[in-house]
């Protein structure tokens, strides 16, 4: 540990940019966008799902609502989203009173409730077009042992429809990461946010971006990574014999 | 075949030639470009017709006919100015920026024109003591990223305040009077001109003593920023700037815009040079 410290310093001697206190910058940057990635994902997915069985509903009442949804979340962009919920809810009168306060004082949890609810939206369409997508055969094979539509949905068409919509997420999962950087607009000190402190600190934007630029790039990887095991266990299936 | 490299030559000598003598003649019109970052109330803001106007304007514009400059301006965002002066986008700044050591390593600077002190600003009702930094403990505060308020709080309060980050300093405010921010450390100016802290109805006061040191940090004044290799374009300037102190021209205008005196006279040996 002495050694990887002592090469370290010696390594970062002489360069104005990258000091201890710079590199701090990014780690925390760094954390904050795992943290805030890995949380809208989550709650996304979650949310996700059962919107993504309503919108197949034949009822209109459960399926348009959510179209309505999915359509407005798809359709704008998720800075403006973000601005409407940072900014915007300071116009409800007298919010700053309420419980809600709380919530929407700092920059995190509304940047997080924007994210969420965009990733939400994405990934609906994502598993609605895979539950679309499942084989009639399939079907009919659960139908013909009798099983009632839960249970069909539970045991057959979900399973199914998951795995057929990883590729597809493994990409939504890869954009909601590089989109999580607008973060640093509402103060949020993400990545990007470290980045454009060291930027405005040293008015070097080459190193400070370029820096940035890797560390998310080492993320994407590392996603990819998981996706690609994860398709090559669960799609095995799918794959000509022998490949 | 001869002929034909003649014509050849004869047509690239004739295109050249413009194009060899148009940074001469550019020399000799002295077409500057001055960056600048708008708004910056009341020292740079749009008029209802979409001109630039403002006392940084007025001023600059002033300093251009002294030094019989042809002056335009160039708008450029606040984080990237000193970038895009270094990229040629203009030829100096001239938009409130303060000397700093960080700055002075990559541009050189005029003589000051201006000098004001950051101040506090917090709502009237809440008690808040800066002196006392345990009692600063968990506050927040919002400053515009990357300035040189941002560099002092992050240096003298990083480890009590939370220090917010906004890349404009209207941003800034407007999370003030939204109640995210406990306080915020602004120029002075700006401060008078968007928050209106020294009205007694205001519902935001100063607290603690206006900032102007350590000088390492808030610098000798606001001044024009010039590549470094612009030695004698910057001697123009500092002359103009000289000169509009020496004859009132400086007070005149400082007068129309502002209530309280932000001049830095420079000393005669400045000027002798």
């Amino acid at each position: 540990m002495d050694q990887l410290n002592a090469w370290f310093t010696q390594l970062l001697a002489g360069n104005a940019i990258f000091t201890a206190n710079t590199l701090g910058f990014y780690w925390n940057g760094l954390v904050t966008t795992v943290q805030l990635v890995f949380l809208c994902l989550l709650l996304g997915i979650v949310l996700a799902v059962p919107l993504a069985i309503g919108r197949g509903s034949k009822r209109w009442w459960i399926k348009w609502p959510i179209y309505a949804y999915t359509y407005v979340f798809r359709g704008t962009p998720l800075l403006i989203q973000l601005y409407l919920v940072y900014y915007g809810v300071v116009f409800f009168n007298g919010i700053q009173d309420t419980i809600f306060w709380e919530v929407f004082k700092d920059a995190f949890y509304p940047a997080l409730i924007a994210f969420t609810l965009n990733t939400a939206a994405y990934t609906t369409e994502i598993f609605r077009g895979a539950i679309k997508n499942t084989a009639k055969g399939e079907i009919e094979a659960a139908r013909a042992y009798g099983m009632s539509k839960g249970l069909m949905m539970r045991r057959i068409i979900l399973p199914s429809a998951f795995r057929r919509a990883l590729p597809a997420y493994g990409n939504e999962v890869i954009f909601m990461l590089h989109a999580s950087a607008v973060a640093s607009v509402v103060t949020i000190m993400d990545l990007t946010g470290a980045a454009y402190y060291v930027y405005a600190r040293f008015y070097a934007p080459f190193p400070a971006f370029i820096f940035v630029a890797l560390i998310y790039l080492c993320l994407t990887f590392s996603i990819m990574f998981v996706f690609r095991r994860l398709e090559k266990r669960l799609l095995a299936h799918l794959r000509p014999r022998g490949a | 075949m001869t002929n034909w490299i003649t014509k050849t030559l004869i047509t690239a000598t004739l295109l050249a030639a413009p194009l060899a003598a148009a940074p001469v003649l550019a020399d000799d019109t002295q077409t500057v470009r001055l960056g600048i970052d708008v708004p910056y109330e009341p020292f740079v803001m749009r008029s209802a017709d979409g001109q630039l106007e403002g006392f940084e304007i007025d001023l600059g514009n002033e300093l251009c006919k002294r030094a019989k400059l042809d002056c335009t301006w160039v708008e450029q965002p606040w984080d990237g100015i000193i970038p895009g002066l270094l990229a040629r986008k203009y030829d100096a700044i001239l938009s409130s920026m303060a000397i700093t050591p960080e700055r002075e390593r990559q541009v050189l600077f005029s003589l000051p024109y201006y000098n004001t002190p950051s101040v506090w600003i917090t709502a009237r009702d809440r008690d808040i003591d800066i002196a006392d930094k345990a009692s600063l403990k968990g506050l927040s505060v919002g400053v515009q990223r990357g300035t040189i308020r941002d560099v002092y709080v992050t240096q003298e309060y990083g480890d009590v305040l939370d220090i917010q980050r906004y890349g404009s300093s209207q941003d800034v405010v407007n999370d003030l009077k939204a109640g995210r921010l406990d306080l915020t450390f602004e120029d002075f100016p700006i401060a008078v001109d968007a928050i209106d802290f020294r009205g007694d109805n205001s519902p935001y006061k100063q607290v603690g003593p206006s900032i102007k040191t350590p000088t390492s940090i808030f610098g000798k004044g606001a001044a024009m920023a010039f590549r470094k290799r612009d030695k004698a374009l910057a001697a123009k300037f500092d002359q103009a700037i000289c000169a509009v102190y020496a004859d009132g021209t400086f007070d005149k205008l400082m007068h129309q815009y502002f209530d309280y005196d932000l001049s830095v006279r420079p000393s005669q040996q400045d000027c002798a040079q």
